[in-house]
């Protein structure tokens, strides 16, 4: 501890022995006690725990496989800045396998789609479009299609009350309210008959 | 999944995952579980820990068969004979556990006595209509009585079906306890697999004889009253052209080692989609309405509300509940238009006319038959099979709608896709009106998905989504709305579902609609009070009760109270069960068909394996979990047949499987499956070898085939295609790949598409690993890197060496981590009772290089 007090502040040579010194492989060679300390340095003893900055935390469902791991969401002005393991979970008791341990990533992944995106028919590029403009063109299409192709009896008098001409696939990702919603209009209210999702992929 | 519905009676997970810890025995096929479902797989490991045998049965050597006890390789699409052979030296060595099997299953009731088994009957069972290629279930009914399905659709196309039945009313089935009768289900099932025998497994699975022995002796060992086992697979097992009867074969071996409803033991089918248990209980399914009701059929007896309720109201068991559950969904569904005068909104919904499921989509799209297409959180270019006919599909479309939260492969077909790579297309030539809208992700918006194991949990919006994202739930809502308000002022009949629809949703400031309204709706209230209901115990037939989901009845029992978020674990000293931690379905029962943890008389088998037990003072049934039983049935109940008894009270007190008519597990399955009341080994529909059992009827003759000129079909043995190909996943991706390969960290850990080829293999070709090779198939050739392993080893198969290879199907062209098409190699053939494809196992040809392509890209 000595040769603290002879070091010159500020030359080089002082710098170099001062990063040698908070360097933390030789202090662990010589079986420095204790993991935290022996693993300290300068920059180590300034860091403190992305969570802290979090301003909201909130129980999610991890989106990937169907095991159902139980995550927690750490936010800060609205924005996610990490995503852990729910401790408290019976099925995962805070762990996340490698895709889990990716939601933060995913939420926050340069690929994200943020506005609605139009190919007109040949086109050979997207254009953007406004989501209300995106949302009223699809249900004039949904009701042009349905109207064109709409059964209500066969021949024989059978009644099928049903459209072929639409069809809809997804659904294994999403939340079972969403299911519900899709099922209820798209069957119950359109007629649609090719409702698939990915249980059978 | 008609398999476990069948046998059991609940196309489910019987037990939560945890569970898995309490096993003395594993059992994981058809999955590779250690890198699929990593966090599952802890508990194979806690099980370990503690003692118990794990054994992984499967093609490849992965990290699963490095962490188990006994690896048994074998060829992919022959684990009807590994199984079979494993319940065949069950029986010839009588190591079942009787006291369970006896009076749990159906192994003592009698079947017809015109029932033929597919070994008297060249490779057929009884019952083939060559002409239709399907089977009439007629001859395989209990003697002197006909059976509804366990299924959603109860009805079976049986002359006076409805009639027939109702002799279930009359009395017990008839039962031979001795197992004597030759016609009893222990005899058929006995002469059954005694053709399955060691040496006919390890001809047919190239599975060596005594590895295959001692995963049989391991099981074995692991039941009775002190010991249970539990089986784990995956797509793995669902993926063939006989899928369903796979599952079956796992099913009855369960059954015959009394290893279902109790600790540590069941069937857990590992999904591969966060909900993909939630969308089939309320099913994004062509054939399905919420709860497992069937969809009306215009073909069926469906026409009139009574009509339907009269083919589908099992006589017995808890289905007979199903009046209740069917008009409650109309009054959810339809609200105050649900009138007696249109059979309480029966008459609105749509009738289906055939299969509708994905393979027969993708080839109604091709033909030009669908005109707009909604793909919701789908990527079907790299998830469907036969690539190349789904982009075909997509082309011939007018319209299509992609909500997904990244540009996907099938979002960009006609920019990106094989059509324009192959020089068929030009982007200009492709009428497609395409719409990619941004979708939210868990977190940025609140709902519930349900695991795999029927455990709802709530997820909250905590952050808002980028820029337009918003949330399927949005999106539906404010469609259906617009919709109804295009629709508002027709008079026309055929427009009456659409203006009847019950759609008044609160939405916040953003427009999003409250979601646990629409929860609220699923778990069911009163009608027209709206006031919840606490189960599905207080739904009505009259149409005074709405319910969107009865399976789903309690998740929302009180205003205020939604169990999906509960968030109390068992503590370390707790029973384990969870009760407090979300809610599963039904009623939050943890074990399923849990009475059965308790042996006739109403004892636990053992204290080791305590579950439920009867408690003579209380005059009920105990436990730390839901009792999947009538909570007050006593255990020496019989139902009096003198008053015809319906429903529960035609079930004995020592009957654990409530949703099956006769109440015990189903090891042979009079009605609801397709192919056959057994399983029996065939062939994938692509094949290098004959079948062995029965050469000449090499696939699954009811197999679902759909001819088109983009789907050709390699002949059995053909030369040109030598090599089994079987696809599978990776640790770091996720199923079509775009919720991985546009995350940093996954994408550079799994950056490129790969096939792994044997080294024996390698070396004939020349190849060493990061080589380019071509695969191709009938259906198209892909260009990849050769991994070189001894992860798959040769098989040899009689006289022929048999080579597999190993393909992951994630990659596309979208995204950070690219690759080829897997599924441009695959074939639209389906499972009878599913409709699922055979990506599993397959075959192709390899060679070294890489494709010609147009623009001189390589």
């Amino acid at each position: 501890m000595t040769h603290r007090n002879r070091r010159p502040r500020g030359t080089l040579t002082g710098r170099l022995v001062g990063a040698l010194q908070d360097w933390s492989v030789p202090r662990q060679l010589r079986g420095a006690p204790g993991h935290a300390k022996a693993a300290e340095s300068a920059m180590s003893r300034g860091l403190r725990p992305r969570l802290e900055q979090a301003d909201r935390v909130g129980t999610s469902i991890c989106p990937y496989c169907a095991v159902g791991c139980a995550q927690l969401i750490y936010a800060r002005d609205g924005k996610p800045i990490a995503v852990e393991g729910d401790p408290r979970s019976p099925v995962n008791q805070g762990t996340l396998c490698p895709k889990g341990a990716a939601t933060f990533g995913l939420m926050v992944s340069p690929g994200r789609l943020d506005r609605c995106l139009h190919r007109a028919p040949g086109a050979t590029a997207w254009r953007e479009v406004p989501l209300d403009w995106a949302m009223e063109r699809i249900a004039q299409l949904a009701k042009r299609s349905r109207d064109e192709s709409f059964v209500s009896r066969l021949p024989d008098g059978t009644r099928v009350n049903h459209t072929l001409a639409m069809a809809s696939m997804g659904g294994a990702t999403l939340d079972n309210e969403e299911n519900y919603l899709i099922k209820k209009l798209f069957s119950a209210g359109l007629g649609m008959v090719f409702v698939e999702n990915q249980a059978r992929v | 999944m008609p398999s476990l519905g069948a046998t059991f009676g609940r196309g489910a997970a019987t037990l939560p995952q945890w569970d898995l810890a309490n096993s003395d025995c594993v059992l994981v096929m058809g999955s590779n579980m250690a890198e699929n479902h990593p966090i599952a797989f802890r508990f194979v490991m806690q099980a370990k820990q503690r003692g118990a045998t794990v054994i992984h049965a499967d093609p490849r050597f992965t990290r699963t068969s490095a962490m188990a006890d006994i690896y048994a390789p074998l060829r992919a699409g022959s684990d009807i004979a590994f199984l079979g052979g494993i319940i065949n030296h069950l029986l010839q060595n009588d190591l079942w556990f009787r006291e369970f099997a006896l009076p749990y299953t159906n192994l003592s009731t009698i079947v017809g006595e015109d029932y033929r088994g597919p070994g008297e009957l060249g490779g057929y069972f009884s019952g083939w209509n060559a002409e239709g290629r399907r089977y009439s279930p007629e001859s395989w009914q209990y003697d002197g009585v006909v059976v509804p399905s366990s299924l959603a659709e109860g009805y079976v196309e049986i002359e006076g079906f409805a009639e027939a039945t109702r002799r279930l009313h009359e009395g017990p089935t008839p039962k031979d306890p001795t197992l004597q009768h030759p016609s009893c289900v222990y005899q058929i099932l006995k002469r059954h697999f005694a053709r399955y025998t060691p040496e006919m497994v390890e001809q047919v699975t190239g599975c060596p004889r005594e590895v295959f022995l001692k995963v049989a002796d391991a099981m074995a060992r692991n039941s009775g009253r002190e010991r249970t086992g539990a089986i784990c697979y995956a797509v793995g097992w669902n993926h063939h052209t006989k899928g369903a009867q796979i599952i079956r074969t796992g099913a009855i071996l369960q059954a015959l080692l009394g290893n279902v409803g109790r600790p540590g033991a069941g069937l857990l089918a590992l999904r591969g989609h966060t909900s993909i248990q939630g969308s089939t209980d309320i099913a994004t399914l062509y054939d399905l309405l919420p709860g497992y009701l069937p969809q009306p059929h215009a073909f069926r007896p469906h026409h009139t509300l009574e009509d339907y309720l009269k083919v589908e109201t099992s006589p017995t068991g808890w289905w007979n509940n199903f009046p209740k559950y069917y008009v409650s969904l109309l009054r959810a569904f339809y609200g105050a238009q649900a009138t007696p005068e249109n059979g309480r909104g029966h008459d609105l919904l749509p009738r289906i006319v055939g299969d509708h499921s994905q393979l027969p989509l993708t080839v109604a799209m091709a033909n030009g038959v669908i005109k707009g297409l909604f793909v919701m959180g789908q990527n079907p270019v790299v998830g469907g099979s036969n690539s190349k006919l789904v982009q075909r599909g997509l082309a011939q479309l007018d319209w299509l709608v992609v909500r997904d939260i990244a540009e996907t492969d099938t979002a960009t077909f006609w920019r990106d896709g094989h059509l324009v790579r192959d020089g068929e297309m030009r982007p200009e030539d492709i009428g497609t009106e395409v719409f990619l809208m941004p979708g939210s992700l868990s977190g940025e918006k609140a709902g519930s998905f349900t695991n795999t194991h029927r455990l709802l949990q709530w997820h909250d919006k905590v952050v808002a989504g980028p820029g337009d994202s918003r949330s399927e739930l949005w999106f539906t809502y404010h469609l259906g709305r617009r919709l109804q308000e295009l629709y508002r002022a027709s008079t026309r009949e055929e427009d009456a579902p659409i203006r009847s629809l019950l759609w008044d949703y609160p939405v916040d400031e953003e427009g999003e609609p409250d979601a646990e309204a629409v929860l609220r709706e699923i778990n069911g209230y009163t009608w027209p009070e709206r006031e919840q209901l606490a189960s599905f115990n207080d739904l009505k037939s009259d149409g005074s009760t709405a319910c969107g989901c009865w399976i789903y009845g309690g998740v929302f029992p009180q205003p205020g109270r939604n169990l999906a978020r509960a968030r109390k674990p068992d503590g370390p000293e707790g029973p384990g069960t969870h009760l407090g931690w979300g809610f599963a379905w039904p009623d939050n029962r943890r074990t399923l068909n849990n009475r059965a943890s308790a042996d006739p008389e109403g004892r636990p088998w053992s204290e080791r394996k305590r579950l439920v037990w009867w408690d003579e003072t209380k005059g009920e049934w105990q436990s730390p979990d839901q009792i999947d039983f009538v909570k007050t049935k006593r255990p020496d109940y019989e139902p009096d047949w003198s008053k015809r008894p319906a429903g529960m009270d035609a079930l004995s007190g020592t009957q654990p499987f409530i949703m099956i008519p006769d109440g015990v597990a189903g090891i042979f399955v009079p009605s609801g499956l397709k192919d056959g009341p057994l399983p029996e080994h065939y062939e994938p529909t692509e094949t290098p070898v004959r079948n062995a059992f029965h050469p000449g009827v090499e696939g699954n003759p009811p197999a679902k085939r759909w001819a088109h000129d983009l789907n050709p079909i390699a002949a059995p043995g053909d030369p040109r295609y030598p090599h089994v190909l079987t696809t599978y996943r990776l640790t770091e991706h996720h199923s079509g790949g775009t919720p991985t390969r546009i995350v940093p960290t996954t994408a550079e850990l799994q950056p490129e598409g790969f096939c792994e080829i044997p080294t024996e293999l390698a070396r004939e070709l020349g190849l060493r690993s990061t080589d380019w090779v071509v695969l191709s198939t009938p259906r198209g050739e892909i260009e990849t890197r050769a991994l070189v392993t001894d992860r798959l080893r040769p098989f040899r198969l009689g006289e022929r060496r048999v080579f597999q290879l190993g393909l992951p199907w994630h990659y596309g062209w979208a995204g950070m981590a690219t690759g080829d098409v897997a599924n441009v190699l695959t074939a639209v053939v389906g499972d009878p009772n599913t409709g699922m494809h055979e990506n599993k196992a397959l075959t192709c040809a390899l060679r070294p290089g890489r494709l010609a392509r147009r623009g001189g890209q390589g």
